[in-house]
């Protein structure tokens, strides 16, 4: 079977409060390819592995327009100018008659385009990913440094977790 | 300083949250579960066989008629639909206004507003008579001219909101659910079990970075819905209040349904809990009293909000001088051939429900089931009271008519039942029916002893 990802070190922690310590340290101490590994989002855990504010708000904000201005032009050019209809003597170009189509699209086109942005982003639908450990989606929480990372030294970081408080540190083949 | 309650009882671990939640999954179902989902089984087929003869014979089965063209369907449709809104409403509002409390019955919740969706949704499709023609309801290029829909009716912006409606509930409810199924996919101890739940999962791995921008999805989610959830019942009531019939052309109309749809909705989340309480008896130390009685609270509000939309109407007739409004509600509405229906819906919602204001009420749940069953029967009949009274006598007495019930009237609204209670046991057995990873962070809630988490 060919490689499906890096291969590495990971430590695994049974405390949440530590493995948000271990991972802010695990920063400090130059490695950056680094990412943590938890059953629920751990509280303070973006600070401390430095993750960025993600940017799929601007994906919603886009498609949310691309919506909007998709409603308004399907009303008026199917209402207005390809086959207009007098209705009742109302304006062609009703525009106060549009608005809730406008705005069901604008929402609909903004929340599945944000969850398309979540699955470019998380590489979603991935076949069987490789695992570390199959309690990480349930009550361990672990770090996992990639063998591509700076400064990546397989004893000085096992030594590195121990210290933290790992109760577990393994080489992992491929994450 | 005022302690919290714990959200979750039992001083249990995060271990034990993932085995308690799975539990149900992971075991051989349970006698009753089996029961309950023959009993179902044997409604959706019953429902399918009287569907077929609805749809074969036609709409002149149910006691539709002139001049009362609206009826049963539409009357069980917004029911369905209002049904679906307390879900909408835990998931996306709650979590906006930063209840913690949501966590364990949003998921049950969100998944019974996509299967009464589901339920409604079938209503409006059969009610234009010829529904293997439904795809007419959407623009698309057609050889017909092309000749587009009519933008400027409400029914249609009801084809818009519905269909986004659910699209967005089974999205929302299908990303809440991602990191459970890969939760129970590791757990898998056999391999199709593995292989099922894996693919659900879509591969989530639950790193941080994948974390952070499912949280900030999760929030934007939310933030979508909610105006999305106010928006479906506001258009649902455009169906009635854009005509100019008296009764329906009211400008209460959409804070009005939106209340009720909450009302109703949370009676059957209530109704539902404590079935699933009965059923999954470990659950009790998540969907805690203190759950149950928040949601009688609830149910309390938005059925005082809704007996003042009652009362508003009837004021509102009398204070514009209008006779053909006052003669809806002063004589055909609650002293007409209907006035049993009406009165009916005053008692269930305005009446009953009254027995909230007490404590020992609102915690006890035979009290709480047998509310929610009324509140369920009022709200079905408010609909019907507002489509039905207002249809049955029009201006010229000439065309006074009654709805003509008929046994395919109660057969489709019975079946009903069947289809959702049967979508819902088997969500039950099949997914995790409380978030297994958004309960775990709120398990400090009361037992910080300083008084809160952060």
């Amino acid at each position: 079977m060919a490689q499906r990802g890096l291969g590495g070190i990971a430590g695994i922690w049974t405390d949440e409060h530590a493995v948000v310590k271990a991972a802010a340290m695990t920063r400090e101490k130059g490695y950056t390819k680094f990412d943590a590994i938890t059953p629920y989002p751990v509280h303070g855990m973006e600070e401390a592995c430095g993750i960025k504010r993600s940017w799929i708000p601007y994906v919603t904000f886009l498609a949310a327009m691309v919506g909007l201005l998709s409603g308004l032009w399907l009303t008026w050019w199917t209402s207005a100018v390809n086959w207009p209809i007098n209705v009742g003597g109302k304006p062609f170009f009703s525009l106060p008659a549009f608005i809730p189509i406008m705005f069901e699209l604008t929402i609909l086109f903004a929340a599945l385009c944000s969850v398309g942005a979540l699955f470019y982003v998380t590489k979603m639908p991935r076949i069987d990913p490789p695992t570390i450990d199959p309690d990480l989606s349930s009550h361990k929480f672990a770090i996992f440094i990639p063998q591509n990372d700076t400064g990546y030294d397989e004893a000085k970081i096992q030594s590195f977790f121990k210290e933290l408080g790992a109760v577990e540190v393994k080489k992992v083949a491929e994450f | 300083m005022i302690q919290r309650n714990k959200l979750v009882l039992g001083n249990k671990t995060i271990k034990d949250i993932t085995e308690d939640i799975c539990a149900p999954i992971e075991s051989y179902p349970s006698k009753g579960w089996l029961g309950l989902l023959t009993g179902a089984l044997f409604i959706l087929v019953f429902y399918i066989i009287i569907l077929g003869f609805v749809i074969g014979k036609g709409m002149g089965l149910l006691g539709v008629n002139h001049p009362n063209a609206w009826g049963t369907m539409i009357v069980t449709f917004v029911f369905w639909i209002g049904i679906g809104h307390a879900g909408t409403l835990i998931s996306a509002i709650l979590f906006l206004f930063r209840q913690k409390w949501r966590t364990s019955v949003a998921r049950t919740a969100e998944a019974m507003t996509v299967f009464a969706v589901m339920t409604a949704g079938l209503f409006p499709l059969l009610h234009t008579g010829r529904p293997w023609l439904d795809y007419w309801l959407f623009p698309y290029p057609n050889q017909r001219g092309p000749l587009w829909v009519n933008f400027r009716s409400p029914l249609l912006w009801d084809v818009f909101a519905v269909s986004t409606y659910a699209t967005v509930s089974i999205v929302f409810w299908f990303v809440g659910l991602i990191p459970d199924f890969a939760t129970i996919k590791d757990r898998a101890k056999n391999k199709i079990r593995r292989t099922v739940y894996g693919a659900l999962s879509l591969g989530w791995r639950g790193t941080a970075r994948n974390w952070s921008h499912y949280e900030m999805l999760y929030l934007l989610l939310a933030g979508l819905s909610t105006p999305l959830v106010l928006s479906v019942h506001t258009i649902v009531s455009f169906d009635f209040a854009v005509s100019s019939l008296p009764g329906w052309h009211t400008t209460i109309f959409p804070p009005y349904f939106v209340a009720g749809a909450i009302f109703s909705g949370f009676a059957m989340v209530v109704t539902l809990m404590s079935l699933v309480r009965i059923g999954v008896p470990e659950f009790k130390n998540y969907i805690t009293l203190d759950h149950m009685e928040v949601m009688n609270k609830i149910i309390m509000a938005t059925g005082l909000m809704v007996g003042y939309a009652y009362g508003s109407e009837f004021f509102i007739a009398w204070y514009s001088g209008n006779p053909y409004e006052k003669y809806v509600f002063f004589n055909s509405r609650a002293f007409g051939p209907y006035a049993w229906s009406y009165w009916t819906m005053i008692t269930c919602n305005v009446l009953i429900p009254q027995v909230f204001w007490s404590k020992a009420a609102r915690r006890s749940i035979p009290v709480m089931f047998v509310v929610s069953i009324f509140v369920n029967i009022g709200m079905w009949f408010e609909r019907f009271v507002i489509t039905v009274t207002s249809l049955h006598r029009d201006f010229l007495p000439a065309n006074w008519g009654n709805y003509a019930w008929s046994f395919w009237d109660g057969a489709i609204l019975f079946g009903s039942f069947g289809m959702f209670l049967t979508l819902f046991l088997l969500y039950l057995r099949f997914f995790p029916a409380i978030s297994i990873a958004e309960v775990k962070p709120v398990l400090p809630v009361g037992r910080d002893t300083k008084g809160g988490h952060h």
